[in-house]
């Protein structure tokens, strides 16, 4: 850890990206740490996964985006949600079941979408963006733009059969789409060092012909420096690349997860020594990009700002029962 | 404008390269297109009209179909080309989790122009796994619409209308029928709405439900049983979501007496549904049980005598439509 530092202290600075990142980072984890609060207390009804320590990734990947590239989400997703630019009172008033939520209350917190900033949906089956995502790539060469779209997804999802078949469709049509592995080491109960035949899933990305990259994903310049070759090269048509960010998932599988499956010292090895946020944080004041005082700052702005969108999810209205009918069809 | 005699496969190319000249959003997608333009032929013309319009793909059913609900996604109008509709099994997720819920589980956010080609159905002794009728899966799937043609003209118009719709269709058409011809309309706008059933033959005594290739058994059934008197209705469904469910309640109000064919299996099949819902609507409509017509409850089985003992024939038909005329 420490040579990397050395080598990422010579990067040159690029403040305003990175305070934007920083504050990103801080609403994403100030957000999952509301939302597990307030589903804890009763009041978001359902499941929901959390990102918290997964920052890293999220919106590494995402500060090489413009909005209209797309991303497909997973149950995991409010992250990305936020990174691509998504708006947090929509969010939250959708997690709360409310009719303003992104989904007027259809969706929850495995299915939130904003098609108008790219993001096609969180989704609640496993590995079902790539698919998808394939499609968003084909679409883009069909159309002769040169957008990119981007998949995240979990080592538990790197198992299942769709992949290969992404992978390879992207790779032999030269697809501008990147497949990013979330590798946070657990599949709901099982770890990945006993569901995958290999270590480093990014190793998976010479079988389709295509670049791939193993990124400490806890490390966000890291990962924004391997998205954004990806993305030039994407954009470039030069084809799909896959990026296993390797990251940790703080948090049970679903909130209320009683977690058998790990030592609570394990978490908290990874909380203590590698947390995305405090990383970044450190490096920033090390750089002089941020202060104490500004970083204060931005953590009040950032609660003031997630203080509304609670509010707002809370006072928002239920959708109407009958509205349950609707938007099945054009 | 007059009509010409074209096959149900001539019928479908004609509607698509109708579509592609209007809209260049759409394009297909799919195993095996360009080298015979699709396996059965049914893309003749299309491959040198519309190159790079027309995509081959690895053996990859689910991705194909979740490509066809990401393209749709973000701005084209694609046709996915099953196969063979047996294969829809490789796809189900895309199909039934992704495309049909889109949609509705995102609040209504977008519109998802998509159309699934699915070839189905028996008799060419292509057994279990390359001869099954599954429009009921998707009927039951909130999200999709579902549509069987049976004659080339529906065919055409069908398909015009499923390309237009910007709701994700299920289009089954007959493996049997692509060369059976019709008479087609020689005009680029004829198109059948969806939801739209047909009265085929207009009768007094008995109403026969049909879509598909049950159509033609019902029609067999009708000039057999119109030797004897009884003077059959045929109502050819052609969508079943949405289902034209008036178009079967003014039939039935007019004899009374109800048979539904179809070649999917008899258990949990279409005709189930619809039995239900006439039983429901129109109880006192009816002078007789609801009958149905359909395969046995069996895998479709290789040999001769025993696929033809499995599928349901006009004779049955004939029988059902006597019984409930107390014939």
């Amino acid at each position: 850890m420490a040579k990397e530092k050395e080598r990422k202290d010579d990067r040159p600075v690029e403040t305003k990206t990175w305070r934007a990142m920083y504050r990103t980072m801080v609403k994403i984890r100030l957000f999952e740490t509301l939302a597990g609060e307030y589903f804890a207390a009763g009041q978001i009804p359902g499941f929901i996964h959390l990102s918290i320590g997964q920052e890293g990734s999220s919106v590494g990947v995402c500060s090489c985006l413009r909005p209209d590239d797309y991303v497909a989400t997973t149950h995991r997703g409010h992250g990305h949600m936020i990174a691509k630019g998504a708006d947090v009172k929509r969010m939250a008033a959708e997690l709360f079941g409310k009719a303003t939520g992104y989904c007027r209350g259809k969706g929850g917190s495995m299915h939130i979408a904003d098609f108008s900033i790219g993001i096609l949906g969180a989704n609640g089956v496993v590995a079902g963006g790539l698919p998808l995502i394939v499609g968003a790539g084909l679409s883009i060469k069909l159309r002769r733009t040169d957008q990119v779209a981007v998949v995240f997804f979990g080592d538990g999802a790197a198992n299942r059969g769709p992949v290969h078949e992404a992978m390879n469709l992207a790779s032999i049509w030269k697809l501008p789409v990147l497949f990013v592995i979330e590798n946070n080491q657990y599949a709901s109960t099982t770890p990945q060092s006993y569901s995958c035949a290999i270590g480093d899933l990014c190793q998976r990305a010479a079988a389709y012909n295509m670049p791939g990259y193993g990124v400490d994903g806890n490390d966000v310049l890291a990962v924004r420096e391997t998205a954004a070759r990806a993305v030039a090269e994407a954009r470039a048509g030069q084809g799909p690349s896959l990026i296993e960010n390797k990251t940790y998932r703080v948090r049970g599988h679903f909130e209320g997860d009683p977690q058998k499956y790990r030592d609570a010292a394990e978490v908290q090895r990874w909380q203590a020594e590698n947390d995305p946020l405090r990383r970044f944080e450190d490096f920033l004041r090390r750089r002089g990009v941020l202060t104490a005082k500004k970083i204060r700052r931005i953590e009040e702005e950032v609660r003031a700002e997630l203080d509304a969108a609670v509010a707002f999810a809370k006072e928002s209205p239920f959708p109407r029962p009958e509205e349950a009918l609707e938007d099945l069809f054009v | 404008m007059s009509d010409r005699l074209l096959t149900a496969s001539a019928a479908l190319a004609e509607a698509l390269i109708e579509e592609m000249t209007r809209d260049e959003r759409i394009f297909i997608l799919g195993e095996d297109l360009t080298a015979h333009a699709g396996i059965f032929g049914q893309f003749k013309g299309i491959p040198e009209k519309f190159p790079g319009r027309i995509l081959d793909t690895p053996i990859s059913e689910t991705c194909i179909a979740g490509c066809g609900v990401g393209a749709a996604l973000t701005g084209m109008r694609p046709i996915v080309d099953f196969h063979f509709s047996d294969f829809v099994t490789c796809g189900m997720d895309e199909l039934c989790n992704q495309a049909a819920k889109i949609r509705y589980m995102f609040g209504g956010q977008v519109k998802l122009p998509l159309v699934v080609w699915c070839p189905d159905g028996a008799g060419l002794r292509a057994a279990a796994q390359h001869s099954q009728s599954l429009e009921a899966w998707f009927v039951h799937t909130p999200g999709l619409k579902v549509v069987v043609p049976s004659e080339a003209a529906d065919v055409k118009g069908l398909m015009k209308a499923s390309i237009r719709d910007d709701n994700p269709v299920m289009f089954f058409q007959h493996k049997r029928l692509f060369r059976r011809e019709g008479p087609v309309p020689d005009d680029p706008d004829f198109v059948i709405p969806l939801g739209k059933a047909a009265v085929k033959r207009e009768g007094r005594d008995v109403s026969l439900f049909t879509y598909g290739s049950g159509y033609f058994l019902c029609q067999e059934a009708a000039a057999e049983l119109a030797r004897e008197g009884i003077e059959a209705e045929i109502v050819d469904l052609r969508t079943l979501k949405p289902l034209d469910f008036e178009t079967v309640a003014a039939s039935l109000r007019k004899t009374y007496r109800a048979v539904i064919v179809h070649e999917a299996c008899l258990t949990g099949g279409f005709g189930a549904e619809l039995a239900a819902r006439i039983q429901a609507e129109l109880f006192d409509f009816l002078d007789a049980p609801v009958l149905r017509v359909a395969a046995k409850d069996v895998p479709i089985p290789f040999s001769p005598p025993l696929e033809d003992f499995v599928l349901p024939r006009a004779a049955d038909v004939v029988a059902a439509a006597r019984s409930v005329c107390n014939r």
